[in-house]
């Protein structure tokens, strides 16, 4: 049986975001980690608030399609700006399954997430079939309908040496037409200097960090037609003013990201 | 839950007039500017301003109210944590602004007294801002905290409950299932193993896997289990027995398994133990039942064959082996007039005598099938030993044997291999034996036969030869000499012989006696005499035109087959007429019992070659057991007399009195019957003066001519 580890002593990625952004949900660990790393890189809890900012855009444009209920993968702590948040904002009939590897996660979750339109599930995002077919999952969505599946800020933790277009495509081939991806992954020039200390950083404390190319992340988004403009930077895809305001170094964001729908 | 969600805040119109509105929107915009950025917010900037205008009226009514309270500025720093405000910075550029800003924004900045009203908003904002900020923030502490606490003890249960499963799981199973550490000593047993073994667990505990070494244990067993121990091998899967506390042996199928540590070093053996006790005994039960013959409980042919291989196969006990094939004679007789079933009681008994006779270190005794047992003796020390076993077998088949009130007499004939392994096979000792066996039945049954490789030669040459003979003649590998009839008198040659040879492939120029015999058993005596007759009667047409009325008859030997061979007279007449050649030019040879014996119907055949004017004469004339009143009715021209009586006639003067009696008598005997008489084997000048004088008309012999090919012959002419 698989037994996740829970250790007080160690950082978590999801308790980290949440200090980014501004909460409290988090221990002195996280913010040790989370403080030594944006003194690395003082761009970091911008990143964060980049990728809320293009969640809540992105999914805007995914409920104008008209679908209505998500997969938030590698969702994170529910916290503001989350995507049980922005969904309910949209349109109240939204569902959002929440998916996270953290078991905290679920229990943190289970606490803030209201049981009618929203559900967590403990899994890993790289076993498809086990995410889909899970009974929370069958529970809240419905499968015969299009589906927003959001992968935002978490294909970074997934390694090279996992199959990642094909776990895209298994994702892919499970739902139906109409159905969208959402996706961000950073494309830290990897060999910067600051970069690989962060890396580093992150590695010694059991975090591995991913980045990949445009091409890379084009290739993971076959056989689905991406919304315009396509893989772009997370600050040129469809900003509006306030992120414009917030932005006065597009060129450090580097995070690709990109919006496909399943034709 | 969120507090960034746009709440209606009531107004207090009284105090708002036209500047005070453009002033409160004007602060509104440079609060949003100074703020945004500060914390993370999940708002436009527009949402932004929208929240702060709300936040901003509520201050400038507690400002410009006539009885002055600070508690709406307690609820603007409340308010903005809500809609998480909560970066370090925000407070520190809210509270600046209000000091700098806000008065001068409102037209208001030269009045003391709202100033100080103003340090006071400051100071009950930054108080609520403080105080809310704290409580999220326990608040969220303690969210965290209590779901990470709650994740851990549900994983905590989850464990607790799968090792209560996996516990029942050892403790439960129906295999056997141990545990020991590194050294092998043994930790924990389920209640399987205990009872498998017999031991009670604390008295397995005390004990080392090694202790349960078997003294059957394969020499692997134990080998695998030094690799498991120093880590070179994860698992091993053996038949093994174990002896039980109460001494009974139990057969197991055994699963040792290495469990590694997070480091990859060995930290426990894992041994599943199943007990395939029945099994094992049915297995045995099903090979014996394989390997042996069920009616006689001897080894069967299967085992036999097993064993003969393994020997073959480096098992050997000595250097030499020896096979006795065996087979009962007449037991069929036996079997079908007293029936099966005292057949198979007859069979019980032979076999119990073989086995009490010849039992014994690297013997065999086993039953092939029908009445047929082999003996195998591994070992063997040399001819000798193999004929004492033969001769005791024989003997103890002597008695007769006693079934149903029956007294059976029987015997056997065995065929006796014996010679060294190497330098032989398992299927040339078994085909040997078995050829062995058919010689001592031939040779009257009731005995032993040794295998000779010479006889297996002459046999297997004779075998080939009769096997190759059709082909033989289709290939034309045959031709014909011939040898004169010569007239004593003058030397004139009246007569040739044909003789038939075979020019074979691989054994080179054969004479008759080498063939004639086999073509005779295999029936295809006919057809070779027929291609003879018609290549000698060719020959004759051929010597008729070159030598016209000096040409000699062709004599040709007639087998006794052909003599009854129907088609006889017609095959003759036929070729006669293929090369028109005159019947007086053609001698057709038969032996005396040809002749003698047969019945009417070949003798009317004889008659009827006669009448054509065809010559017959008897061959080898003395040797067999001639009617001499017979003679005289018989359509014959000529006797050849033996050659055999020339021996005694051969010396001018030491000459036997007898043979030459006798050949005085042939030849008077037969010139009183009109019949010519030519002699055979005529060697040396003396033989043949002596034979002139005595009147024979004729001679055949060295002495005249060998037999030779045509060409060489018509010189004599």
């Amino acid at each position: 049986m698989e037994r996740p580890e829970i250790d007080l002593r160690s950082a978590s990625v999801a308790r980290i975001f949440d200090y980014y952004l501004g909460g409290a949900h988090n221990f002195a660990v996280d913010r040790e980690l989370a403080d030594a790393a944006a003194k690395l890189m003082p761009e970091l809890p911008r990143m964060m608030h980049l990728h809320r900012r293009f969640l809540a855009r992105a999914m805007g444009h995914v409920v104008e399609q008209g679908v209505t209920q998500f997969i938030d993968l590698g969702s994170g702590l529910p916290t503001p700006g989350g995507s049980a948040e922005v969904a309910r904002r949209l349109d109240p009939s939204s569902r959002v399954v929440h998916v996270d590897i953290d078991p905290a996660v679920e229990a943190h979750g289970k606490r803030l997430l209201d049981a009618a339109d929203s559900a967590v599930v403990v899994g890993d995002m790289c076993d498809p079939d086990a995410i889909l077919d899970h009974p929370e999952t069958r529970r809240l969505l419905d499968f015969s309908r299009p589906v927003g599946l959001l992968l935002v800020g978490v294909l970074d933790f997934v390694g090279y040496d996992v199959d990642l277009p094909a776990i895209i495509a298994r994702y892919r081939d499970r739902v139906v037409p109409g159905s969208h991806i959402v996706l961000t992954n950073f494309s830290v020039d990897s060999h910067d200097e600051q970069y690989q200390r962060t890396e580093q950083l992150y590695r010694d404390h059991t975090i591995d960090f991913h980045p990949r190319s445009a091409a890379e992340v084009t290739d993971l988004l076959a056989g689905f037609e991406l919304a315009e403009p396509g893989v772009v930077d997370v600050s040129l895809w469809r900003p509006e003013a306030v992120v414009e305001d917030l932005d006065e170094h597009p060129e450090r964001s580097a995070v690709h990201v990109a919006v496909g729908r399943k034709p | 839950m969120t507090g960034w969600t746009r709440q209606d805040i009531p107004r207090a119109r009284s105090a708002v007039t036209e500047p005070v509105a453009a002033g409160m929107e004007a602060f509104a915009q440079s609060w949003a500017s100074a703020i945004i950025g500060t914390s993370y917010v999940p708002m436009t900037k527009a949402e932004v301003v929208d929240h702060l205008r709300g936040l901003t009226e509520l201050l400038v009514e507690a400002l410009l109210a006539d009885t002055f309270r600070t508690s709406a500025a307690h609820e603007v720093g409340i308010r903005l944590v809500e809609a998480h405000f909560t970066g370090t910075e925000t407070l520190d550029r809210t509270v600046q602004l209000m000091g700098d800003e806000l008065l001068i924004e409102l037209g208001r900045d030269g009045e003391p007294h709202l100033r100080s009203r103003i340090a006071a908003l400051q100071g009950s904002l930054s108080a609520g801002y403080a105080q809310s900020l704290r409580e999220r923030t326990l608040d969220e502490q303690e969210a965290i905290r209590e779901a990470v606490l709650d994740a851990r003890d549900h994983a905590e249960a989850a464990l607790r409950a799968s090792e209560a499963r996996f516990r029942a799981v050892f403790a439960e199973a129906a295999i056997g299932m141990g545990i020991s550490d590194t050294d092998g000593n043994i930790l924990e047993v389920n209640q399987s193993l205990q009872d498998m073994l017999g031991y009670p667990a604390s008295e397995l505990r005390q004990r080392n896997l090694r202790s349960l070494m078997h003294p059957a244990d394969a020499e692997s067993v134990w080998g695998f289990y030094e690799q498991l121990l120093h880590g070179e091998r994860d698992h091993f899967r053996v038949e093994k027995r174990f002896n039980r506390r109460d001494g009974q042996a139990v057969w197991t199928h055994l699963t040792i398994s290495l469990v590694r540590d997070d480091d990859g070093q060995p930290a426990y053996q894992v041994a599943m133990v199943e007990d395939v006790t029945d099994r094992h005994l049915l297995q045995n039960r099903l090979r014996y039942q394989a390997l042996h013959d069920p009616l006689t409980t001897l080894p069967n042919r299967a085992l036999f064959l097993e064993r003969l291989s393994k020997a073959f196969d480096g098992g050997s006990i000595g250097p030499r082996i020896g096979l006795c094939y065996l087979d009962l004679d007449g037991f069929k007789v036996i079997n079908d007039s007293l029936g099966h079933d005292i057949g198979d009681q007859l069979l019980v008994s032979v076999a119990n005598r073989l086995d009490e006779s010849v039992a014994g270190d690297g013997r065999l005794v086993a039953r092939m099938g029908g009445d047929e047992f082999v003996i195998l003796i591994e070992g063997s020390t040399g001819t000798q030993s193999i004929v004492d076993i033969a001769d005791r077998v024989l003997d103890s088949l002597t008695a007769p044997i006693r079934i149903d009130g029956h007294e059976l007499s029987v015997s056997a004939s065995i065929g006796l291999v014996e010679r060294e392994v190497s330098g032989t096979t398992s299927a040339d000792l078994m085909r040997d034996a078995d050829i062995t066996l058919y010689w001592a039945k031939a040779d009257g049954k009731s005995r032993w036969a040794l295998y000779d490789p010479e006889r297996n030669a002459r046999e297997v040459a004779r075998f080939t030869l009769s096997a190759t003979m059709p082909a033989a003649l289709e290939r034309d590998e045959f031709y014909v000499d011939y040898q004169p009839l010569v007239r004593l008198e003058d030397s004139k040659v009246l007569g040739v012989e044909a003789l038939v040879r075979w020019q074979h492939p691989e054994f080179g120029r054969l004479a008759p006696d080498r063939f004639i015999e086999l073509a005779e058993e295999t029936g295809l005596i006919v057809p070779l005499g027929r291609w003879v007759l018609r290549k000698a009667c060719q020959q004759a047409r051929r010597w008729l035109e070159a030598f016209g009325d000096a040409t000699p008859f062709v004599s040709v030997n007639l087998a006794v087959r052909q003599s009854r061979d129907p088609a006889l007279v017609n095959d003759v007449k036929s070729i006669l007429e293929e090369f028109a050649l005159p019947p007086h030019l053609l001698q057709l040879e038969l032996t005396e019992s040809a002749i003698m014996g047969t019945a009417d119907e070949p003798l009317e055949a004889l008659r009827q070659l006669s009448g054509m004017g065809v010559r017959i004469a008897i061959d080898d004339f003395g040797t067999g057991y001639s009617n001499l009143a017979y003679l005289k009715h018989l359509p014959v021209h000529e006797l050849k007399i033996a050659g055999s009586f020339m021996e005694g006639m051969r010396a001018a003067d030491g000459a036997d009195p007898v043979d030459a009696k006798i050949v005085s008598t042939l030849v008077s005997l037969a010139h009183a019957l009109g019949l010519t008489v030519t002699a055979e084997g005529v060697e040396t000048p003396s033989q043949a003066e002596r034979l002139r004088k005595i009147g024979c008309d004729a001679g055949q012999g060295w002495l005249f001519a060998r037999p030779g090919r045509p060409d060489q012959i018509e010189a004599l002419f």
